[in-house]
């Protein structure tokens, strides 16, 4: 066949365009940077005594008008294991009706808290609120949002057509969809912003009685997360309550933390910072690059149709390949 | 700008095929009923964990690929002036039309607050970073391209003449979109996946996804040309086009060996051969997949083997299956969100996607049938 190899070899020089842009990730976007007044939640799994306080609380306050499980068919979603057993919220992990879940990991004979021989840890999930979330560079039609100045990452029902890209893109698997419902929406923690007017804050910090999960500003957050690194284990030492900044402290004896803290990096950084005895991944957290996927998904996006230039240039040619080539077929 | 004359097949409509294909639609409308009424965990094993089932993988992705026969030809008749594959092109545009609406139609289905859309066309709610956003304006463009490239077997069928013989003097700014627009949208399907991250094994996760989604696309519409111009000839008892098809099939091997290429390149390149000779079911399916990439590519690149209709049939049929894996593979087997997830498409699900699939096929029959889509015999 005549055609194949000449004409094959143009196809083959279009590719070769793609792939020689296309090869690694030189083309990914830029790093994101924390927005200017980002807030967000420093965990401490060493401090953590898993009473659930945070999850009942969060059910509690975001069932309430702005929050993020309102509005809700019939008051506050409790999940309970059995019908005839309804006096516990016990979920077994997140879902459109929990966006807070204390999870525990055991090893062993599960005795040593923080430890990963024959211990055992707690963990706490939400959502990372990522510098650059995947879920809003996912989102087609802006219904997922990240505050330009806190940061908060939010939904909108208004504008979310329910494709469910957020959930195939989330690395935390945090979006959660209402399966059951015949006009359903996308369920997610908002880190309480329906309560700053009222200069409140996240509900799952300020009734956390322990310190375990603190509110603040994340740069204030961070800097905290470096200091209790520099504490020497079984010595006692004050952790602040509720915020960052609260003035109220507790004494607590300082256990032996792993070196690293969680969302420092990962993904290209998160709001919510964790700190804990045992490694992330026995925690259940995925060990994510330091680029986030929106990065590199919006690199190659913007490679390709940076001012919709080579499209343009492409369907030019196109139409006049067309032109041409139906006027032959007239005359 | 035909030299060729199509023509209606003519013929009972109510055959077996179609009254099958009826009980199917009828089994999928009650279905649908379930689902929006009760919504889409009534009817499907999707779940958070894998957010996208059988509707994706299937009848988007898959359907859509089945429908690039009509871009495939455009490229070739159009574009490469090869008018000679002209007869190919009405019934390819027809798949096309059919397979694109119905993708369309399916992602209704799917989407969970279907009655708000039109929110991806307003520009102050569309995110231009989202790939999704790309791909759905994308695939919404391209249906009404298809119908007005399809315009005019409806005009004549109809008997409107002056309809055809406008449309024609501005077709060629249709037929320039009717390539443009699966270029983008079909790499776009690639592309789609990269924001997944680690969630998608490394033997399908790389920035080349587009490149590699593009180029299977390509290969499946030449494919489908091929497999149903010899599937429609035998059905309606007529001669085989062995000739036109044997040469179109020549370009279908250097197709598959840029992809094979490609694909063996970036796992070579990364060091990932290891994922695939592990032994597990995605390490299985990569190589299961690669295969029927390989054996269609060994059989039609000897010219004589091409004049072989069963060779070809074979062969597009394989490519068919291994750019259908590949699609399966990338947005359900080699897709992890993590451990305790699992789906498998329900009963409900399945039985939705064969009613889509009967629609298709009524379609096909009645526009063959009734309007001028099949060259006229004698003539072509």
């Amino acid at each position: 066949m005549n055609l194949n190899r000449r004409d094959f070899l143009k196809i083959a020089a279009g590719s070769g365009a793609l792939l020689a842009t296309g090869g690694h990730t030189a083309m990914a976007a830029p790093r994101k940077e924390l927005p200017p007044n980002a807030v967000g939640i420093l965990y401490d799994a060493t401090l953590c005594i898993g009473c659930q306080s945070c999850m009942v609380n969060c059910k509690q306050f975001n069932s309430m008008e702005g929050g993020a499980l309102y509005p809700q068919k019939e008051g506050i979603p409790y999940e309970f294991p059995r019908p005839d057993q309804q006096y516990w919220d016990r979920p077994i992990d997140l879902s459109s009706n929990t966006l807070n879940v204390i999870k525990a990991f055991r090893t062993g004979t599960g005795v040593n808290k923080d430890s990963e021989a024959d211990g055992y840890s707690f963990v706490k999930r939400h959502c990372m609120h990522c510098i650059d979330p995947a879920c809003v560079s996912a989102c087609p039609v802006s219904a997922l949002i990240k505050h330009p100045d806190n940061g908060v990452v939010s939904y909108d029902k208004d504008a979310c057509i329910g494709c469910r890209y957020c959930q195939i893109a989330c690395p935390y698997n945090i979006p959660k969809f209402e399966w059951d419902e015949a006009f359903p929406q996308i369920r997610k923690c908002q880190l309480c912003n329906h309560r700053y007017a009222e200069g409140k804050y996240a509900a799952c910090c300020e009734y956390c009685p322990t310190g375990a999960s603190i509110f603040g500003k994340v740069a204030d957050l961070q800097a905290e997360a470096k200091r209790r690194l520099t504490l020497k284990p079984g010595t006692y030492e004050e952790f602040p309550l509720q915020t960052v900044d609260s003035g109220q402290t507790i004494p607590t004896k300082v256990a032996s933390y792993l070196n690293h803290v969680y969302g420092l990096t990962e993904g290209g950084g998160t709001q919510y910072l964790l700190m804990s005895g045992v490694s992330f991944t026995s925690l259940g957290l995925p060990d994510l690059p330091d680029e986030a996927s929106a990065a590199v998904s919006e690199g190659i996006q913007h490679t390709l149709y940076k001012g919709m230039i080579a499209p343009a240039v492409l369907l030019a040619g196109l139409v006049f390949s067309a032109y041409r080539s139906t006027k032959d077929g007239e005359e | 700008m035909s030299h060729h004359e199509t023509k209606s097949l003519g013929g009972r409509l109510l055959t077996t095929t179609f009254m099958v294909a009826v009980a199917l639609i009828i089994v999928m409308g009650i279905l649908l009923v379930k689902r929006f009424g009760m919504g889409l965990g009534a009817v499907t094993n999707m779940n958070d964990g894998y957010a996208w089932g059988l509707w994706i993988a299937y009848d988007v992705l898959v359907g859509t690929a089945f429908a690039c026969g009509g871009f495939a030809m455009a490229l070739l008749v159009y574009i490469f002036n090869k008018g000679e594959y002209h007869p190919l092109v009405r019934p390819a545009i027809l798949t096309s039309v059919f397979g694109y609406t119905l993708a369309g139609v399916s992602i209704f289905f799917d989407i969970g607050r279907y009655w708000q859309f039109y929110n991806i066309i307003l520009p102050w709610h569309v995110n231009f970073n989202s790939v999704m956003a790309e791909v759905a304006l994308c695939i919404l463009s391209y249906v009404v391209v298809l119908w007005i490239e399809f315009t005019p077997a409806v005009a004549e069928g109809l008997g409107q003449k002056n309809t055809t013989r406008t449309l024609n003097k501005v077709m060629f700014v249709f037929i320039g979109l009717g390539v443009l627009l699966p270029t983008m949208h079909q790499s776009s399907l690639g592309t789609l996946m990269v924001i997944a991250g680690q969630k998608l094994s490394p033997l399908w996760q790389t920035n080349l996804l587009p490149v590699l989604f593009l180029i299977s696309a390509i290969t499946m519409g030449y494919s489908i040309v091929v497999f149903e111009s010899l599937l429609s000839s035998s059905a309606f008892k007529r001669p085989l086009e062995t000739g036109m098809l044997a040469k179109l099939s020549g370009v279908i091997p250097w197709l598959l060996v840029v992809y094979l290429g490609i694909r063996f390149g970036e796992i070579l390149l990364n060091g990932k051969m290891g994922y695939a000779f592990s032994f597990d079911l995605r390490g299985n399916m990569f190589l299961l997949e690669n295969i029927l990439y390989i054996v269609p590519a060994v059989l039609l690149f000897p010219k004589q083997k091409r004049t072989n209709p069963g060779t070809l049939f074979m062969a597009a049929f394989l490519i068919l299956i291994a750019g259908s894996m590949y699609r399966f593979d990338t947005y359900l087997v080699g897709f992890d969100p993590g451990p305790g997830w699992r789906y498998f498409p329900s009963a409900s699900e399945i039985l939705i996607t064969l009613g889509v699939i009967s629609v298709e096929v009524i379609g096909y029959l009645i526009f063959v049938k009734k309007f001028p889509v099949l060259p006229k015999l004698g003539h072509a």
